[in-house]
């Protein structure tokens, strides 16, 4: 029963800030409905019995987030100071939230409790951390694609510095031992200028 | 050690890529000479690799992927042609100063990622295949930075390829929840199972657009002429050949092992796509200038006719789709390399076509290679580019579909006309300025060798490539 009501809420809880984050006219706002989105799908994978993939998507999607947070700020012209004035005005919205937020984390913690009701089959969690079932599955039966998405990502990151580390001509950078070197002859130039004849530089 | 045998041409690639890596690394910009030969010797060991255990061990990792014959055949076509592609970059970047090593290691791990797309015999495996494949692709589509076009066309490119991921993605996880399994096997004894339900039916139409998408197929074929003008041109010869094969095949062994029995679902979407790739290939060359575009829609119209061995199905369409992406190959990458060579006397590369103007004058041999591929590409019979797509046609019209193959045929005649446009340009119309005289001899022997393989000479290679190909289908029923 426990289990039931705590799928549905999740299953709600996702899916509307999941459209909230599309239908949200500020990036900001968008950003911060896909958080909660995120969180809500951790909850149904700890109904499912995973407690540690709703770890990992908690920890990996929200440290994403962050990464797109930051995109979402240098890329977009947002203007902070007019987002943040309301901060008493939306408190109470605020609480309500961070309020759902808690009863949804006791609802999980109590359907999880109770068991892994809705994924039909027992899952193998009850004897085994799955932490454990995923590593030896990891390393034995999906051992060939689990080495390619290795590859992958060295694809990834020597991709990344092949396109942006790379010497250019137009760039400025500072020459420390030139500076240093410099002596006042060469930087100071001593004139005297005769009246009413101007300047030769 | 036996357990890895079957595997030995991944291992040998993603291994000596990995140790090349550090060699760039140590070398820096010296080594790109040594990184790029290594590379190749690299792709021509793991082409060798392929004969034993390789093309007949079967299912390798529980089914994960498959070493069988099929697989091996489009890795043998696909090996080679990423070679030619590192050897062509060769010449090519030294002359702006911008080449690395990381270019030829790119490209064997791109290889990597298409070997594993076409022995994918699971749906993770297929993902992990394509977007390798793909993520070294977006790399080397904007790997000259200093070239504004070629930095659109790789964001292009990458934020198009990402969407297309994400559908096909959308569409695996919907199979995947509809049958609880991610084997091809498992899927075609669930689709096996009656008719299809809706679920599973949405999950098959987002696969194949996923899919479509790679190979570049109409209505996805959007970024294809875009991408492919802006890359460097050893890069578009490279996306042109190699790794439309693997998406190709890969949809091959999708259609008929994981959806066999659901092929009266997915016909009616390839025969539309054929059609589709094969009117709007020859319809949007019409107006084009830029010889590297054009050749992208010839891609596109080729690919439509690949498809249509497809919609067949059975063992003479597998057989026919192998046939025709290995001689596509052949002229795509002649064709490619001819493009690499029209040079300005000061080396600066030129594009248009109105640059060929008058070039069986200047430079008879260049504009009689150009013609062939060109004669080629367009099915005209005396070259092999016409047995091919006889093939096509005819396991389309065995299978009782006798339109498709009327359509398919009408569409070449449309396609004809910007083929021949191109030969009228070099043949009839006064010389502009000649081209600089390349001093290239290993690219000038490629050349050489695609002419006489498309060349009437190459009937001489139905017999054996005809046999090799039926075996190869053969290894998907």
């Amino acid at each position: 029963m426990i289990a039931s009501i705590a799928f549905y809420l999740f299953a709600t809880l996702t899916i509307a800030p999941a459209l909230a984050v599309i239908f949200a006219r500020n990036p900001v706002h968008s950003v911060l409905w896909l958080i909660v989105a995120f969180f809500n799908s951790a909850g149904l994978m700890l109904l499912l019995g995973a407690e540690f993939i709703a770890m990992l998507v908690v920890i990996v999607y929200v440290g994403a987030v962050a990464v797109l947070f930051l995109f979402v700020v240098m890329m977009l012209d947002i203007d902070f100071a007019s987002l943040r004035s309301g901060f008493t005005r939306n408190l109470p919205f605020g609480i309500i939230i961070a309020l759902v937020l808690l009863a949804e984390i006791i609802i999980a913690v109590s359907a999880w409790q109770a068991g892994p009701a809705l994924s039909g089959h027992n899952v193998a969690a009850t004897t085994q951390p799955n932490i454990v079932a995923l590593g030896q599955l990891l390393y034995s039966r999906y051992l060939f694609p689990f080495e390619i998405a290795g590859l992958i990502l060295l694809v990834a990151m020597v991709g990344a510095i092949v396109l942006t580390h790379r010497r250019r001509h137009d760039t400025r950078p500072q020459k420390v031992w030139k500076q240093v070197a410099r002596r006042p002859d060469e930087a100071v130039k001593v004139l005297d200028p005769g009246v009413g004849e101007g300047m030769k530089l | 050690m036996g357990r890895f045998a079957p595997l030995l041409p991944e291992l040998i690639l993603s291994i000596g890529g990995t140790i090349l890596m550090l060699v760039a690394a140590f070398t820096g910009r010296r080594g790109s000479g040594l990184t790029s030969w290594l590379s190749v010797a690299l792709l021509i060991a793991a082409t060798f690799a392929l004969m034993g255990a390789p093309s007949h061990a079967g299912p390798v990792f529980d089914g994960l992927i498959a070493a069988d014959l099929f697989a091996s055949f489009g890795k043998a076509i696909m090996f080679p042609a990423a070679a030619i592609a590192i050897i062509a970059a060769h010449g090519w970047f030294e002359h702006d100063h911008e080449h690395s090593s990381e270019y030829a290691v790119l490209i064997v791990f791109s290889a990597v990622g298409m070997s594993v797309m076409v022995s994918a015999t699971s749906l993770v495996s297929l993902y992990v295949g394509l977007e390798l494949q793909s993520l070294a692709a977006y790399v080397l589509a904007s790997y000259r930075r200093s070239d504004e076009r070629s930095a659109e066309a790789g964001l292009k490119y990458f934020v198009l390829g990402a969407l297309a991921s994400g559908i096909l993605l959308y569409g695996i996880s919907l199979l995947y929840g509809f049958t609880g399994t991610m084997n091809f096997t498992g899927l075609a004894s669930a689709f096996g199972r009656g008719a299809p339900s809706l679920g599973l039916l949405f999950g098959l139409v987002f696969l194949l657009a996923g899919l479509a998408f790679k190979a570049s197929v109409v209505p996805f074929h959007m970024w294809t002429p875009d991408v492919y003008e802006g890359a460097p041109t050893p890069v578009t010869a490279f996306f042109a050949s190699a790794p439309k094969v693997a998406a190709v095949l890969l949809a091959t062994r999708v259609c008929i092992e994981a959806l066999g029995p659901a092929t009266e679902a997915w016909r009616q979407i390839v025969i539309f796509a054929a059609l589709a790739s094969i009117f709007l290939g020859a319809v949007g060359a019409f107006g084009q200038t830029n010889i590297k575009r054009l050749l992208a829609y010839s891609s596109i119209n080729n690919v439509g006719f690949a498809l249509i061995g497809l919609a067949a199905a059975g063992p003479q369409g597998a057989s026919s789709v192998l046939f025709y992406m290995a001689v596509y190959i052949v002229m795509t990458l002649g064709a490619f390399l001819c493009v690499l060579w029209m040079r300005r006397p000061d080396g600066e590369p030129v594009e248009t076509i109105a640059s060929l103007s008058g070039l069986s004058q200047t430079r008879p041999a260049f504009a009689a290679a150009i013609a062939i591929f060109m004669f080629s590409l367009a099915g005209i019979p005396p070259l092999f580019g016409f047995w091919p797509k006889l093939l096509v046609f005819n396991a389309a019209v065995a299978s009782g579909y006798v339109a498709l193959a009327v359509a398919g045929i009408v569409g070449t005649v449309v396609g004809a006309y910007y083929y021949l446009k191109i030969v009228k340009v070099m043949y009839m119309d006064d010389p502009v300025e000649p081209f600089e005289r390349a001093r290239e001899p290993i690219q000038g022997f490629l050349i050489l060798l695609a002419a006489v393989i498309v060349s009437p000479l190459g009937y001489l290679l139905i017999g054996p490539l005809g046999a090799l190909t039926d075996r190869a289908a053969g290894a998907l029923f």
